[in-house]
């Protein structure tokens, strides 16, 4: 009872906190946004290569840009609060239409990516931990350092030359093949083919960040007594690796998985531009490069919000795992 | 019931009862072999930087071959030449210096951020702590490297612009660790003794707690060293580097259009990339291995 009052109590206090977070990120931007030479009117006219002063003059006063500024970001307020983030001048879509068609695609790519990277520096982790000291843990920590030094994009780029141009194993880009009619278990494997190497590139960095985390929590958790008396008991030691080590040893990781959220989405704004994936990243950097502001508050406030509820998520999950820690 | 002060006052690693003779953190960085190498590949990277134009006749921009020669192809241009025939060994040197000026000062830029922020929220505490943490907070809500490109976009790209939008995003990492350190060394006897003695708080600040939370700063600022020049290479592939010098990242950024048949465009400033950070972050366990006070009980 007073487990779930106190959990109820996280969700309500961390909600509540997220609103003057969100408010500020819709500020900030917009001022910073609205600082930038150039807005939508101007690229529109680039674009379509002939533009005279009345209809720029006529953009403007469609899309509201003619407006104070402070009258601007109080429409912009105002819509918010009905959960309308405005209309994209570029694309002529309502930002949110914009903003919920990438989304799938970030989210699966990173989810993808983080459970890549906590399965395989969970493993290198516990095979350094449980040869400390030897030459395979020195050659191993070498390793994570090498990867921890690699830009992302880069060893991307390098996966397409090998497994995609040299060998031809691995499609270079895009989310799946399209118009090839596939359904059912055949578009799924299509969209995993496709997912490998962009969400190995974007998970590499973080293999070399829980493979040292793991290490260092198991080497801790070995020296406790339970691990002791499991071991005393006559337990396998591939049990007690399991259940006794492992399990508990874990438990940092899934906070660092939470925390690494919003650099992540950083990290894939670069992944998506080398392997053409229509996620929020790509999204969001064509909007600066088009002074689509209106898309760019959009991404903004959207990846804010995942990372709070994400970092919510976290919480709730850890004081589930280990009920020590209060909610 | 706890005692009050259990919670910033950790008991005290046992003192041996002689003192072993062991080297200082210079001594113990030095005989590390990996921080050694570090700093080796490091010194030898910045000399280049340093005595680029010493070392080539013409710049990095300078169309002086044949294009597209692979390396090896001709001894005058041992690592081949791109393109447009410029020299990929000028670029490479050229681009050192950009990448260690840019990390340099993106440091040095969140490192004044990040401990002035956080020694005054760790030592006053109180509101001020309560308002500069939701400061730190707010800025690790937003994802760092789209507000990198956002700012580097409105500012326009340039080398001082750059380094001033990674140190703008980056330093509230700096900040929260200062801020833990100053919060834990406060209420130490020694801060006690100064304060009893009448020491004002910005002498005790800057004679007493920021000394002892400098080891996990430097330490701290040496990846962030490395980090930085991963952001800038990240920032000018995707085209937002200073036009008017040549950088790794947007080496590869141009090699990328000749990926199917010329992939060395791309692998060699990689290469260049990694070597540079990883060397930095050898150092930087190296100095962690010295300086903190966990391993030094070891």
């Amino acid at each position: 009872m007073a487990r779930s009052n106190s959990r109820r109590r996280l969700i309500a206090r961390t909600l509540l906190q997220a609103i003057p977070t969100m408010f500020g990120v819709v500020v900030l931007n917009f001022f910073l946004l609205k600082l930038t030479p150039g807005d939508a009117a101007d690229m529109l006219a680039a674009q379509s290569g002939s533009a005279t002063a009345e209809t720029m003059a006529q953009w403007r006063e469609i899309y509201g840009l003619d407006q104070p500024l402070w009258l601007q970001l109080w429409n912009y307020l105002g819509n918010l609060a009905r959960f309308d983030l405005g209309l994209s001048p570029r694309y002529q879509v309502p930002v949110l239409d914009l903003i919920l068609a990438a989304l799938p695609n970030t989210l699966v790519l990173m989810g993808v990516a983080i459970a890549m990277a906590v399965v395989a520096g969970a493993v290198i982790g516990t095979v350094m931990a449980l040869t400390a000291g030897s030459l395979i843990d020195r050659l191993l920590s070498v390793l994570v350092l090498v990867i921890y030094s690699v830009p992302g994009f880069w060893i991307g780029l390098m996966l397409i030359v090998f497994f995609s141009i040299h060998l031809g194993w691995l499609p270079a880009g895009g989310t799946g093949r399209t118009g090839a009619g596939l359904t059912g278990f055949a578009f799924l494997l299509d969209r995993l083919w496709h997912l490998v190497l962009p969400a190995g590139a974007l998970a590499l960095f973080y293999v070399a960040i829980y493979a040292r985390l793991t290490r260092a929590s198991v080497l801790e958790v070995r020296s406790q007594d339970y691990v002791r008396t499991a071991e005393a008991k006559g337990l396998a030691p591939v049990v007690v690796a399991g259940r006794h080590i492992l399990r508990n040893a874990l438990l940092p990781l899934t906070t660092m998985a939470g925390v690494h959220f919003s650099a992540l989405f950083g990290g894939g704004v670069v992944i998506e531009t080398v392997f053409s994936w229509p996620g929020l990243g790509r999204l969001a950097y064509d909007s600066v490069m088009g002074r689509d502001f209106n898309v760019l508050l959009g991404v903004f406030l959207f990846s804010s919000l995942l990372v709070i509820v994400i970092n919510l998520a976290v919480d709730l999950l850890q004081s589930w795992l280990d009920p020590r820690i209060e909610a | 019931m706890s005692a009050p002060e259990d919670r910033d006052l950790p008991l005290p690693p046992l003192t041996p009862a002689l003192p072993p003779a062991r080297p200082g953190p210079l001594g113990l960085f030095l005989r590390n072999g990996n921080a050694l190498v570090g700093l080796l590949i490091l010194s030898a990277i910045a000399l280049a930087a340093l005595l680029a134009p010493v070392l080539f006749d013409y710049g990095p921009f300078d169309m002086v071959a044949m294009p597209l020669q692979w390396p090896g192809q001709d001894p005058a241009h041992p690592l081949g030449t791109d393109g447009l025939g410029r020299d990929l060994l000028t670029g490479l040197v050229y681009g050192a210096r950009v990448s260690l000026l840019v990390g340099i000062a993106a440091t040095a830029l969140c490192l004044a951020l990040g401990v002035v922020i956080g020694a005054v929220a760790g030592y006053m505490g109180g509101r001020i702590d309560e308002a500069l943490s939701r400061l730190i907070e707010f800025f690790q809500t937003i994802p760092n490297f789209l507000f990198t490109v956002v700012l580097v976009a409105i500012i326009g790209p340039s080398l001082s612009t750059i380094a001033f939008a990674i140190g703008v995003v980056s330093w509230p990492a700096i900040a929260r660790l200062v801020r833990s350190e100053c919060r834990a060394i406060r209420a130490r006897d020694f801060v006690m003794a100064a304060r009893a003695v009448g020491a004002s708080d910005l002498r005790i600040l800057f004679t007493e707690v920021l000394p002892n939370a400098l080891p996990a700063v430097i330490v701290t600022a040496s990846v962030m060293v490395a980090t930085a020049i991963l952001t800038e290479s990240a920032l000018s592939f995707m085209g937002l580097g200073d036009p008017n010098l040549i950088s790794w990242g947007t080496m590869i950024g141009t090699g990328r259009d000749y990926l199917r048949t010329d992939w060395f465009l791309t692998a060699v400033p990689g290469g260049a990339i990694v070597l540079t950070v990883l060397a930095l972050n050898l150092i930087g366990d190296g100095l962690n291995d010295a300086l903190s006070p966990r391993s030094r009980t070891r």
